[in-house]
Protein backbone atom coordinates (compact mmCIF):
# COMPACT_ATOMS: atom_id res chain seq x y z
CA UNK A 1 0.00 0.00 0.00
CA UNK A 2 2.69 2.49 0.99
CA UNK A 3 4.54 1.52 -2.19
CA UNK A 4 1.46 2.36 -4.23
CA UNK A 5 1.61 5.84 -2.70
CA UNK A 6 5.34 6.40 -3.23
CA UNK A 7 5.05 5.07 -6.80
CA UNK A 8 2.24 7.54 -7.47
CA UNK A 9 4.28 10.35 -5.88
CA UNK A 10 7.24 9.51 -8.11
CA UNK A 11 5.04 9.54 -11.21
CA UNK A 12 3.31 12.77 -10.14
CA UNK A 13 6.72 14.41 -9.72
CA UNK A 14 7.66 13.22 -13.19
CA UNK A 15 4.46 14.47 -14.84
CA UNK A 16 4.73 17.88 -13.18
CA UNK A 17 8.37 18.18 -14.30
CA UNK A 18 7.43 17.18 -17.86
CA UNK A 19 4.46 19.56 -17.84
CA UNK A 20 6.58 22.45 -16.62
CA UNK A 21 9.10 21.84 -19.39
CA UNK A 22 6.54 21.39 -22.12
CA UNK A 23 6.45 25.15 -22.67
CA UNK A 24 4.20 25.02 -25.75
CA UNK A 25 1.34 23.33 -23.91
CA UNK A 26 1.79 25.51 -20.86
CA UNK A 27 1.70 28.73 -22.87
CA UNK A 28 -1.23 27.56 -24.98
CA UNK A 29 -3.27 26.63 -21.91
CA UNK A 30 -2.84 30.17 -20.58
CA UNK A 31 -2.69 32.28 -23.75
CA UNK A 32 -5.65 30.67 -25.48
CA UNK A 33 -8.19 31.43 -22.71
CA UNK A 34 -6.79 34.97 -22.42
CA UNK A 35 -7.25 35.53 -26.16
CA UNK A 36 -10.76 34.08 -26.04
CA UNK A 37 -11.61 36.32 -23.12
CA UNK A 38 -10.28 39.42 -24.92
CA UNK A 39 -12.21 38.43 -28.05
CA UNK A 40 -15.49 37.96 -26.21
CA UNK A 41 -15.17 40.96 -23.92
CA UNK A 42 -13.89 43.50 -26.45
CA UNK A 43 -15.26 42.23 -29.79
CA UNK A 44 -18.53 40.31 -29.27
CA UNK A 45 -19.38 41.43 -25.75
CA UNK A 46 -20.88 44.76 -26.73
CA UNK A 47 -23.48 43.02 -28.90
CA UNK A 48 -24.49 40.40 -26.35
CA UNK A 49 -27.11 41.45 -23.83
CA UNK A 50 -26.82 39.54 -20.57
CA UNK A 51 -28.32 42.18 -18.32
CA UNK A 52 -24.95 42.80 -16.65
CA UNK A 53 -21.39 43.87 -17.48
CA UNK A 54 -20.44 41.26 -20.11
CA UNK A 55 -17.07 40.52 -18.51
CA UNK A 56 -18.83 39.54 -15.27
CA UNK A 57 -21.02 37.20 -17.30
CA UNK A 58 -18.31 35.60 -19.43
CA UNK A 59 -15.45 34.93 -16.97
CA UNK A 60 -16.91 31.69 -15.53
CA UNK A 61 -17.38 30.43 -19.09
CA UNK A 62 -13.80 31.29 -19.98
CA UNK A 63 -12.60 29.47 -16.85
CA UNK A 64 -14.52 26.34 -17.86
CA UNK A 65 -13.18 26.56 -21.39
CA UNK A 66 -9.67 26.96 -20.04
CA UNK A 67 -9.95 23.98 -17.67
CA UNK A 68 -11.61 21.77 -20.26
CA UNK A 69 -8.92 22.54 -22.80
CA UNK A 70 -6.17 22.07 -20.23
CA UNK A 71 -7.57 18.77 -19.01
CA UNK A 72 -7.77 17.51 -22.60
CA UNK A 73 -4.01 17.86 -23.01
CA UNK A 74 -3.73 15.05 -20.42
CA UNK A 75 -4.89 12.75 -23.21
CA UNK A 76 -1.84 13.74 -25.25
CA UNK A 77 0.63 13.17 -22.40
CA UNK A 78 -0.87 9.74 -21.70
CA UNK A 79 -0.95 8.82 -25.40
CA UNK A 80 2.70 9.78 -25.66
CA UNK A 81 3.65 7.36 -22.86
CA UNK A 82 1.45 4.64 -24.29
CA UNK A 83 3.01 4.84 -27.74
CA UNK A 84 6.64 5.61 -26.89
CA UNK A 85 7.79 2.50 -25.04
CA UNK A 86 7.69 4.18 -21.63
CA UNK A 87 4.64 2.13 -20.69
CA UNK A 88 6.51 -1.10 -21.55
CA UNK A 89 9.34 -0.12 -19.24
CA UNK A 90 6.93 0.66 -16.41
CA UNK A 91 4.86 -2.46 -16.94
CA UNK A 92 7.92 -4.69 -16.86
CA UNK A 93 8.84 -3.25 -13.45
CA UNK A 94 7.42 -4.58 -10.17
CA UNK A 95 5.18 -1.54 -9.67
CA UNK A 96 1.54 -0.62 -10.32
CA UNK A 97 1.93 0.89 -13.75
CA UNK A 98 -1.48 2.56 -13.45
CA UNK A 99 0.46 5.17 -11.43
CA UNK A 100 1.48 6.67 -14.76
CA UNK A 101 -2.15 7.82 -15.23
CA UNK A 102 -2.40 9.08 -11.65
CA UNK A 103 0.74 11.12 -12.29
CA UNK A 104 -0.60 12.77 -15.43
CA UNK A 105 -4.02 13.47 -13.90
CA UNK A 106 -2.54 15.09 -10.79
CA UNK A 107 -0.16 17.18 -12.89
CA UNK A 108 -3.13 18.22 -15.04
CA UNK A 109 -5.07 19.44 -11.99
CA UNK A 110 -2.02 21.40 -10.79
CA UNK A 111 -1.42 22.93 -14.22
CA UNK A 112 -5.07 23.93 -14.56
CA UNK A 113 -5.13 25.45 -11.08
CA UNK A 114 -2.19 27.62 -12.13
CA UNK A 115 -3.60 28.67 -15.50
CA UNK A 116 -7.06 29.35 -14.01
CA UNK A 117 -5.49 31.57 -11.36
CA UNK A 118 -3.68 33.52 -14.07
CA UNK A 119 -6.85 33.84 -16.15
CA UNK A 120 -8.86 35.10 -13.15
CA UNK A 121 -6.08 37.59 -12.37
CA UNK A 122 -6.12 38.85 -15.95
CA UNK A 123 -9.91 39.07 -15.88
CA UNK A 124 -9.77 41.30 -12.79
CA UNK A 125 -7.26 43.51 -14.62
CA UNK A 126 -9.74 43.72 -17.53
CA UNK A 127 -12.57 44.84 -15.29
CA UNK A 128 -14.02 41.64 -13.78
CA UNK A 129 -15.50 42.52 -10.39
CA UNK A 130 -16.39 39.40 -8.41
CA UNK A 131 -18.51 39.87 -5.29
CA UNK A 132 -17.70 36.50 -3.71
CA UNK A 133 -17.00 36.00 0.00
CA UNK A 134 -13.95 33.86 0.92
CA UNK A 135 -16.28 30.90 1.48
CA UNK A 136 -17.82 31.35 -1.97
CA UNK A 137 -14.33 31.51 -3.52
CA UNK A 138 -13.48 28.22 -1.80
CA UNK A 139 -16.75 26.65 -2.98
CA UNK A 140 -16.16 27.80 -6.58
CA UNK A 141 -12.55 26.58 -6.53
CA UNK A 142 -13.66 23.24 -5.05
CA UNK A 143 -16.29 22.69 -7.73
CA UNK A 144 -13.83 23.61 -10.48
CA UNK A 145 -11.20 21.24 -9.07
CA UNK A 146 -13.74 18.43 -9.01
CA UNK A 147 -14.74 19.21 -12.60
CA UNK A 148 -11.10 19.35 -13.79
CA UNK A 149 -10.30 16.12 -11.97
CA UNK A 150 -13.23 14.38 -13.66
CA UNK A 151 -12.29 15.67 -17.12
CA UNK A 152 -8.62 14.80 -16.58
CA UNK A 153 -9.49 11.18 -15.76
CA UNK A 154 -11.70 11.03 -18.82
CA UNK A 155 -8.85 12.44 -20.93
CA UNK A 156 -6.38 9.98 -19.37
CA UNK A 157 -8.67 7.08 -20.25
CA UNK A 158 -9.12 8.23 -23.84
CA UNK A 159 -5.38 8.95 -24.11
CA UNK A 160 -4.55 5.42 -23.01
CA UNK A 161 -6.36 3.89 -25.99
CA UNK A 162 -5.37 6.55 -28.54
CA UNK A 163 -3.13 5.16 -31.27
CA UNK A 164 -1.11 8.36 -31.48
CA UNK A 165 -0.60 11.73 -29.80
CA UNK A 166 -2.25 13.39 -32.81
CA UNK A 167 -5.47 11.43 -32.44
CA UNK A 168 -5.48 12.16 -28.70
CA UNK A 169 -5.34 15.87 -29.50
CA UNK A 170 -8.81 15.64 -31.08
CA UNK A 171 -10.24 15.75 -27.56
CA UNK A 172 -8.88 19.29 -27.14
CA UNK A 173 -10.94 20.53 -30.07
CA UNK A 174 -14.02 18.90 -28.64
CA UNK A 175 -13.43 20.55 -25.26
CA UNK A 176 -12.86 23.87 -26.98
CA UNK A 177 -16.15 23.57 -28.84
CA UNK A 178 -18.41 22.20 -26.11
CA UNK A 179 -18.68 25.42 -24.01
CA UNK A 180 -20.35 27.17 -26.98
CA UNK A 181 -23.31 24.84 -26.49
CA UNK A 182 -23.79 26.04 -22.93
CA UNK A 183 -24.52 29.25 -21.06
CA UNK A 184 -20.80 30.14 -21.22
CA UNK A 185 -21.04 33.01 -23.71
CA UNK A 186 -24.73 33.71 -24.20
CA UNK A 187 -27.76 32.96 -21.99
CA UNK A 188 -29.37 29.71 -23.14
CA UNK A 189 -32.85 31.28 -23.51
CA UNK A 190 -31.63 33.04 -26.67
CA UNK A 191 -30.96 29.70 -28.36
CA UNK A 192 -33.42 27.78 -30.59
CA UNK A 193 -35.35 25.25 -28.53
CA UNK A 194 -33.53 22.08 -29.66
CA UNK A 195 -30.14 23.65 -28.82
CA UNK A 196 -31.49 24.92 -25.52
CA UNK A 197 -32.42 21.35 -24.66
CA UNK A 198 -28.85 20.24 -25.32
CA UNK A 199 -27.16 23.14 -23.59
CA UNK A 200 -29.30 23.03 -20.47
CA UNK A 201 -28.79 19.33 -19.95
CA UNK A 202 -25.05 19.06 -20.41
CA UNK A 203 -22.78 19.32 -17.37
CA UNK A 204 -21.03 22.54 -18.37
CA UNK A 205 -24.10 24.76 -17.98
CA UNK A 206 -24.88 23.95 -14.31
CA UNK A 207 -21.17 24.18 -13.42
CA UNK A 208 -20.90 27.57 -15.13
CA UNK A 209 -24.14 28.84 -13.56
CA UNK A 210 -22.94 27.73 -10.12
CA UNK A 211 -19.48 29.30 -10.49
CA UNK A 212 -21.10 32.48 -11.88
CA UNK A 213 -23.50 32.58 -8.95
CA UNK A 214 -20.75 32.03 -6.40
CA UNK A 215 -18.44 34.67 -7.91
CA UNK A 216 -20.88 37.37 -9.05
CA UNK A 217 -24.00 36.72 -6.99
CA UNK A 218 -26.40 35.69 -9.77
CA UNK A 219 -29.10 33.24 -8.61
CA UNK A 220 -27.94 29.63 -8.40
CA UNK A 221 -31.15 27.84 -7.49
CA UNK A 222 -30.91 24.07 -7.77
CA UNK A 223 -28.00 24.42 -10.26
CA UNK A 224 -25.52 24.03 -7.38
CA UNK A 225 -26.64 20.51 -6.53
CA UNK A 226 -26.98 19.57 -10.18
CA UNK A 227 -23.42 20.81 -10.84
CA UNK A 228 -22.11 18.84 -7.85
CA UNK A 229 -23.97 15.71 -8.91
CA UNK A 230 -22.70 16.03 -12.48
CA UNK A 231 -19.09 16.56 -11.35
CA UNK A 232 -19.07 13.69 -8.84
CA UNK A 233 -20.88 11.41 -11.27
CA UNK A 234 -18.51 12.37 -14.07
CA UNK A 235 -15.52 11.77 -11.80
CA UNK A 236 -16.68 8.29 -10.80
CA UNK A 237 -17.60 7.39 -14.38
CA UNK A 238 -14.36 8.80 -15.81
CA UNK A 239 -12.25 6.91 -13.29
CA UNK A 240 -14.04 3.65 -14.09
CA UNK A 241 -13.72 4.29 -17.83
CA UNK A 242 -10.04 5.19 -17.47
CA UNK A 243 -9.33 2.00 -15.50
CA UNK A 244 -11.19 -0.13 -18.03
CA UNK A 245 -9.61 1.50 -21.09
CA UNK A 246 -6.13 1.27 -19.56
CA UNK A 247 -6.63 -2.44 -18.84
CA UNK A 248 -7.90 -2.98 -22.35
CA UNK A 249 -4.87 -1.28 -23.83
CA UNK A 250 -2.28 -3.16 -21.80
CA UNK A 251 -3.85 -6.63 -22.14
CA UNK A 252 -2.80 -8.22 -25.39
CA UNK B 1 17.94 -22.93 -16.86
CA UNK B 2 16.98 -19.38 -15.95
CA UNK B 3 14.60 -18.92 -18.90
CA UNK B 4 12.54 -21.85 -20.15
CA UNK B 5 9.74 -22.01 -22.67
CA UNK B 6 7.94 -25.04 -24.03
CA UNK B 7 5.31 -24.96 -26.72
CA UNK B 8 5.01 -21.17 -26.68
CA UNK B 9 2.16 -20.09 -28.93
CA UNK B 10 0.62 -16.72 -29.71
CA UNK B 11 -1.78 -15.62 -32.41
CA UNK B 12 -3.30 -12.27 -33.28
CA UNK B 13 -6.67 -13.07 -34.75
CA UNK B 14 -6.13 -16.01 -37.09
CA UNK B 15 -2.47 -15.20 -37.71
CA UNK B 16 -0.09 -17.40 -35.70
CA UNK B 17 2.81 -15.19 -34.66
CA UNK B 18 4.52 -17.86 -32.55
CA UNK B 19 3.81 -21.43 -33.48
CA UNK B 20 5.25 -23.70 -30.78
CA UNK B 21 8.59 -22.31 -29.65
CA UNK B 22 10.81 -24.25 -27.21
CA UNK B 23 13.81 -22.51 -25.76
CA UNK B 24 16.21 -22.72 -22.83
CA UNK B 25 18.68 -20.12 -21.60
CA UNK B 26 21.43 -21.01 -19.10
CA UNK B 27 22.09 -18.62 -16.22
CA UNK B 28 24.86 -16.13 -16.98
CA UNK B 29 24.82 -16.75 -20.73
CA UNK B 30 23.90 -14.62 -23.72
CA UNK B 31 21.03 -15.92 -25.83
CA UNK B 32 20.25 -14.33 -29.18
CA UNK B 33 16.99 -14.61 -31.05
CA UNK B 34 17.81 -13.97 -34.66
CA UNK B 35 15.36 -13.45 -37.46
CA UNK B 36 13.97 -11.11 -40.09
CA UNK B 37 11.23 -8.56 -39.39
CA UNK B 38 7.97 -10.25 -38.50
CA UNK B 39 9.61 -13.50 -37.37
CA UNK B 40 8.12 -13.16 -33.87
CA UNK B 41 11.18 -11.94 -31.97
CA UNK B 42 9.54 -8.96 -30.27
CA UNK B 43 6.42 -10.99 -29.44
CA UNK B 44 8.62 -13.60 -27.71
CA UNK B 45 10.36 -10.94 -25.64
CA UNK B 46 7.07 -9.22 -24.76
CA UNK B 47 5.62 -12.50 -23.54
CA UNK B 48 8.69 -13.49 -21.50
CA UNK B 49 8.81 -10.03 -19.90
CA UNK B 50 5.09 -10.31 -18.86
CA UNK B 51 3.83 -7.58 -21.21
CA UNK B 52 1.80 -9.89 -23.39
CA UNK B 53 -0.09 -13.09 -22.54
CA UNK B 54 0.73 -16.26 -24.44
CA UNK B 55 -2.08 -18.37 -25.92
CA UNK B 56 -0.31 -21.55 -24.87
CA UNK B 57 2.89 -23.03 -23.54
CA UNK B 58 4.78 -23.31 -20.28
CA UNK B 59 7.06 -20.38 -19.45
CA UNK B 60 9.38 -19.91 -16.51
CA UNK B 61 11.83 -17.11 -15.74
CA UNK B 62 14.14 -17.53 -12.73
CA UNK B 63 11.85 -20.28 -11.47
CA UNK B 64 8.68 -18.18 -11.62
CA UNK B 65 5.73 -18.91 -13.87
CA UNK B 66 5.45 -15.98 -16.29
CA UNK B 67 1.66 -16.16 -16.57
CA UNK B 68 0.77 -16.98 -12.95
CA UNK B 69 3.49 -15.02 -11.12
CA UNK B 70 4.08 -11.91 -13.24
CA UNK B 71 4.89 -9.69 -10.25
CA UNK B 72 7.68 -12.05 -9.14
CA UNK B 73 9.05 -12.22 -12.68
CA UNK B 74 9.05 -8.41 -12.94
CA UNK B 75 11.11 -8.30 -9.74
CA UNK B 76 14.02 -10.18 -11.35
CA UNK B 77 14.00 -8.99 -14.96
CA UNK B 78 14.33 -5.79 -16.87
CA UNK B 79 13.34 -4.89 -20.39
CA UNK B 80 14.98 -2.54 -22.83
CA UNK B 81 12.59 -2.19 -25.71
CA UNK B 82 13.19 -1.38 -29.34
CA UNK B 83 12.56 2.32 -28.85
CA UNK B 84 14.56 3.99 -26.11
CA UNK B 85 12.06 4.41 -23.25
CA UNK B 86 13.48 7.59 -21.82
CA UNK B 87 11.84 10.95 -21.10
CA UNK B 88 13.27 13.48 -23.54
CA UNK B 89 12.26 16.41 -21.33
CA UNK B 90 14.00 15.01 -18.25
CA UNK B 91 17.77 14.97 -17.76
CA UNK B 92 19.66 11.69 -17.79
CA UNK B 93 20.05 11.88 -14.04
CA UNK B 94 16.34 12.60 -13.48
CA UNK B 95 15.40 9.61 -15.64
CA UNK B 96 17.65 7.33 -13.59
CA UNK B 97 16.51 8.71 -10.23
CA UNK B 98 12.89 8.25 -11.29
CA UNK B 99 13.45 4.55 -12.02
CA UNK B 100 15.45 4.14 -8.81
CA UNK B 101 12.62 5.74 -6.80
CA UNK B 102 10.16 3.36 -8.44
CA UNK B 103 12.43 0.53 -7.29
CA UNK B 104 12.07 1.95 -3.75
CA UNK B 105 15.71 2.81 -3.25
CA UNK B 106 14.88 5.88 -1.16
CA UNK B 107 16.03 9.37 -2.07
CA UNK B 108 19.75 9.19 -1.12
CA UNK B 109 20.03 5.62 -2.41
CA UNK B 110 18.40 6.59 -5.71
CA UNK B 111 20.79 9.50 -6.20
CA UNK B 112 23.83 7.35 -5.43
CA UNK B 113 22.68 4.60 -7.81
CA UNK B 114 22.03 7.15 -10.58
CA UNK B 115 25.51 8.65 -10.16
CA UNK B 116 27.09 5.20 -10.27
CA UNK B 117 25.28 4.24 -13.49
CA UNK B 118 26.03 7.59 -15.17
CA UNK B 119 29.70 6.95 -14.45
CA UNK B 120 29.55 3.37 -15.74
CA UNK B 121 27.82 4.32 -18.98
CA UNK B 122 30.02 7.30 -19.69
CA UNK B 123 27.20 9.81 -19.32
CA UNK B 124 28.63 11.97 -16.52
CA UNK B 125 29.20 15.03 -18.73
CA UNK B 126 25.66 14.83 -20.12
CA UNK B 127 24.03 13.85 -16.82
CA UNK B 128 22.27 17.16 -16.21
CA UNK B 129 21.32 17.88 -19.79
CA UNK B 130 17.87 17.06 -21.07
CA UNK B 131 17.77 13.78 -22.96
CA UNK B 132 16.37 15.47 -26.08
CA UNK B 133 19.91 16.82 -26.67
CA UNK B 134 21.42 13.29 -26.55
CA UNK B 135 22.66 11.35 -29.57
CA UNK B 136 21.03 8.03 -30.49
CA UNK B 137 23.88 6.10 -28.88
CA UNK B 138 23.66 8.10 -25.64
CA UNK B 139 19.91 7.49 -25.46
CA UNK B 140 20.41 3.75 -25.82
CA UNK B 141 23.10 3.77 -23.14
CA UNK B 142 20.82 5.67 -20.79
CA UNK B 143 18.00 3.27 -21.64
CA UNK B 144 20.24 0.32 -20.76
CA UNK B 145 21.41 2.08 -17.57
CA UNK B 146 17.76 2.56 -16.55
CA UNK B 147 17.24 -1.17 -16.99
CA UNK B 148 20.12 -1.92 -14.64
CA UNK B 149 19.02 0.19 -11.69
CA UNK B 150 17.77 -2.80 -9.72
CA UNK B 151 20.53 -5.22 -10.80
CA UNK B 152 18.18 -7.66 -12.57
CA UNK B 153 19.02 -11.35 -13.04
CA UNK B 154 17.78 -11.45 -16.63
CA UNK B 155 17.88 -8.56 -19.08
CA UNK B 156 15.74 -8.60 -22.19
CA UNK B 157 17.14 -6.44 -24.98
CA UNK B 158 14.94 -5.98 -28.02
CA UNK B 159 17.18 -5.06 -30.96
CA UNK B 160 19.61 -3.08 -28.80
CA UNK B 161 21.63 -1.61 -31.67
CA UNK B 162 19.09 -1.18 -34.47
CA UNK B 163 19.60 2.22 -36.05
CA UNK B 164 22.91 2.96 -34.33
CA UNK B 165 26.06 4.01 -36.15
CA UNK B 166 28.98 1.53 -36.07
CA UNK B 167 30.86 3.35 -33.28
CA UNK B 168 27.80 3.49 -31.00
CA UNK B 169 27.10 -0.14 -31.81
CA UNK B 170 30.56 -1.16 -30.63
CA UNK B 171 30.06 0.83 -27.43
CA UNK B 172 26.75 -0.96 -26.82
CA UNK B 173 28.41 -4.33 -27.42
CA UNK B 174 31.09 -3.49 -24.87
CA UNK B 175 28.42 -2.48 -22.36
CA UNK B 176 26.58 -5.78 -22.94
CA UNK B 177 29.80 -7.81 -22.52
CA UNK B 178 30.48 -6.00 -19.23
CA UNK B 179 27.07 -7.10 -18.02
CA UNK B 180 27.84 -10.70 -18.84
CA UNK B 181 31.00 -10.44 -16.76
CA UNK B 182 28.88 -9.54 -13.72
CA UNK B 183 26.90 -12.76 -14.19
CA UNK B 184 23.74 -11.24 -15.68
CA UNK B 185 21.83 -13.37 -18.16
CA UNK B 186 21.14 -11.60 -21.45
CA UNK B 187 18.28 -12.43 -23.79
CA UNK B 188 18.51 -10.33 -26.92
CA UNK B 189 16.88 -10.15 -30.30
CA UNK B 190 18.67 -8.93 -33.37
CA UNK B 191 18.48 -8.76 -37.12
CA UNK B 192 22.26 -8.54 -37.33
CA UNK B 193 24.16 -11.76 -37.74
CA UNK B 194 27.36 -10.09 -36.72
CA UNK B 195 25.78 -9.04 -33.45
CA UNK B 196 24.60 -12.55 -32.62
CA UNK B 197 27.97 -13.97 -33.67
CA UNK B 198 29.93 -11.58 -31.47
CA UNK B 199 27.78 -11.59 -28.35
CA UNK B 200 25.79 -14.77 -28.08
CA UNK B 201 26.67 -18.12 -26.54
CA UNK B 202 23.60 -19.64 -28.16
CA UNK B 203 21.61 -18.48 -31.13
CA UNK B 204 18.10 -19.38 -32.15
CA UNK B 205 17.00 -18.54 -35.67
CA UNK B 206 13.32 -17.70 -35.78
CA UNK B 207 11.40 -17.59 -39.03
CA UNK B 208 7.64 -17.04 -39.43
CA UNK B 209 7.00 -17.95 -35.81
CA UNK B 210 8.90 -21.22 -35.90
CA UNK B 211 12.39 -22.25 -34.81
CA UNK B 212 14.45 -22.59 -37.99
CA UNK B 213 17.65 -23.64 -36.22
CA UNK B 214 19.50 -23.26 -32.96
CA UNK B 215 22.91 -23.83 -31.44
CA UNK B 216 26.22 -22.02 -31.08
CA UNK B 217 27.40 -19.80 -33.91
CA UNK B 218 29.79 -22.61 -34.94
CA UNK B 219 27.02 -25.22 -34.88
CA UNK B 220 24.97 -23.10 -37.21
CA UNK B 221 27.85 -22.44 -39.55
CA UNK B 222 28.60 -26.16 -39.67
CA UNK B 223 25.04 -26.71 -40.91
CA UNK B 224 25.78 -25.01 -44.22
CA UNK B 225 28.99 -26.99 -44.61
CA UNK B 226 32.57 -26.56 -43.52
CA UNK B 227 35.35 -24.39 -44.87
CA UNK B 228 36.14 -24.16 -48.52
CA UNK B 229 39.26 -23.33 -50.58
CA UNK B 230 39.05 -21.01 -53.56
CA UNK B 231 41.86 -21.71 -56.09
CA UNK B 232 42.43 -19.20 -58.89
CA UNK B 233 44.12 -20.20 -62.17
CA UNK B 234 45.58 -18.30 -65.11
CA UNK B 235 43.91 -20.42 -67.81
CA UNK B 236 40.73 -22.34 -68.44
CA UNK B 237 42.81 -25.37 -69.32
CA UNK B 238 44.49 -25.41 -65.88
CA UNK B 239 41.07 -24.97 -64.25
CA UNK B 240 39.73 -27.99 -66.15
CA UNK B 241 42.71 -30.13 -65.18
CA UNK B 242 42.30 -29.12 -61.52
CA UNK B 243 38.54 -29.74 -61.59
CA UNK B 244 39.08 -33.21 -63.09
CA UNK B 245 41.58 -33.96 -60.35
CA UNK B 246 39.89 -32.47 -57.27
CA UNK B 247 36.19 -32.19 -58.08
CA UNK B 248 34.55 -29.12 -56.53
CA UNK B 249 32.77 -26.26 -58.26
CA UNK B 250 34.56 -24.59 -61.21
CA UNK B 251 33.73 -20.98 -62.12
CA UNK B 252 34.96 -20.51 -65.68
CA UNK B 253 34.38 -16.81 -65.78
CA UNK B 254 36.56 -15.99 -62.76
CA UNK B 255 38.83 -19.02 -63.36
CA UNK B 256 38.20 -20.09 -59.76
CA UNK B 257 37.71 -23.61 -58.42
CA UNK B 258 35.98 -24.01 -55.04
CA UNK B 259 36.78 -27.21 -53.18
CA UNK B 260 35.52 -28.36 -49.78
CA UNK B 261 38.14 -28.40 -47.07
CA UNK B 262 38.51 -29.41 -43.43
CA UNK B 263 40.42 -26.19 -42.82
CA UNK B 264 43.74 -27.89 -41.94
CA UNK B 265 47.17 -26.95 -43.32
CA UNK B 266 47.75 -30.61 -44.23
CA UNK B 267 44.79 -30.59 -46.60
CA UNK B 268 46.06 -27.40 -48.25
CA UNK B 269 49.50 -29.01 -48.70
CA UNK B 270 48.03 -32.09 -50.36
CA UNK B 271 45.91 -30.01 -52.73
CA UNK B 272 48.85 -27.82 -53.79
CA UNK B 273 51.23 -30.79 -54.21
CA UNK B 274 48.70 -32.68 -56.35
CA UNK B 275 48.12 -29.62 -58.56
CA UNK B 276 51.84 -28.99 -59.01
CA UNK B 277 52.36 -32.63 -59.99
CA UNK B 278 49.59 -32.21 -62.61
CA UNK B 279 51.25 -28.98 -63.84
CA UNK B 280 48.15 -26.98 -62.90
CA UNK B 281 49.40 -24.88 -59.96
CA UNK B 282 47.01 -22.07 -58.93
CA UNK B 283 48.20 -18.44 -58.76
CA UNK B 284 46.09 -17.60 -55.72
CA UNK B 285 44.55 -19.51 -52.82
CA UNK B 286 42.02 -18.23 -50.33
CA UNK B 287 40.22 -20.00 -47.53
CA UNK B 288 36.62 -19.21 -46.49
CA UNK B 289 34.71 -19.99 -43.36
CA UNK B 290 30.96 -19.91 -43.87
CA UNK B 291 29.49 -16.78 -42.28
CA UNK B 292 26.27 -16.55 -40.34
CA UNK B 293 24.96 -14.68 -43.36
CA UNK B 294 25.21 -17.91 -45.35
CA UNK B 295 23.35 -19.70 -42.54
CA UNK B 296 20.74 -17.04 -42.22
CA UNK B 297 19.98 -16.88 -45.91
CA UNK B 298 19.89 -20.64 -46.20
CA UNK B 299 17.54 -21.04 -43.25
CA UNK B 300 15.15 -18.18 -43.79
CA UNK B 301 15.02 -18.24 -47.58
CA UNK B 302 11.55 -17.33 -48.79
CA UNK B 303 9.71 -19.75 -51.01
CA UNK B 304 10.65 -19.31 -54.64
CA UNK B 305 14.00 -17.81 -53.73
CA UNK B 306 16.87 -20.26 -53.97
CA UNK B 307 18.67 -20.80 -50.68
Amino acid sequence: MSHAITDSMTMIGRSIRLGRRNVDTLIMSIVLPLLMMALFVYVFGGAIDTGTQYINYVVPGIILLCTGYGAASTAMSVADDMNSGMIDRLRSMPIRSFAVLTGHVTASVARNALSTTIVVGAAVAMGFRPSASPLEWVAAAGLLLLYVLALSWLAAGLGSVAKSVESASALSFFMLFLPYLSSAFVPTDTMPSFLRGVSEHQPITPVIETVRGLLTGTPIGDKGWIALAWSVGLLVASFIVATALYRRRVND
Amino acid sequence: MIVEATGLRKAYGSTAVLDGIDLEVAEGSVFALLGPNGAGKTTTIRILSTLSRPDGGRLRVAGFDVVREPAEVRGVISLTGQYAAVDAEQTGRENLVMVARLMHLGRPGAKARAAELLERFDLVDAADRRVKTYSGGMRRRLDLAMSLVAAPKVIFLDEPTTGLDPASRTTMWDAIRDLVRTGTTIFLTTQYLEEADRLADRIMVLDKGKVAAQGTADDLKARVGGDRLDLRFTSGAALDVAAALLGGFPDHERLVLSVPSDGTAAHLHTVLDDLRAAAAAPVQVSSHRPTLDDVFLALTAREGVPA
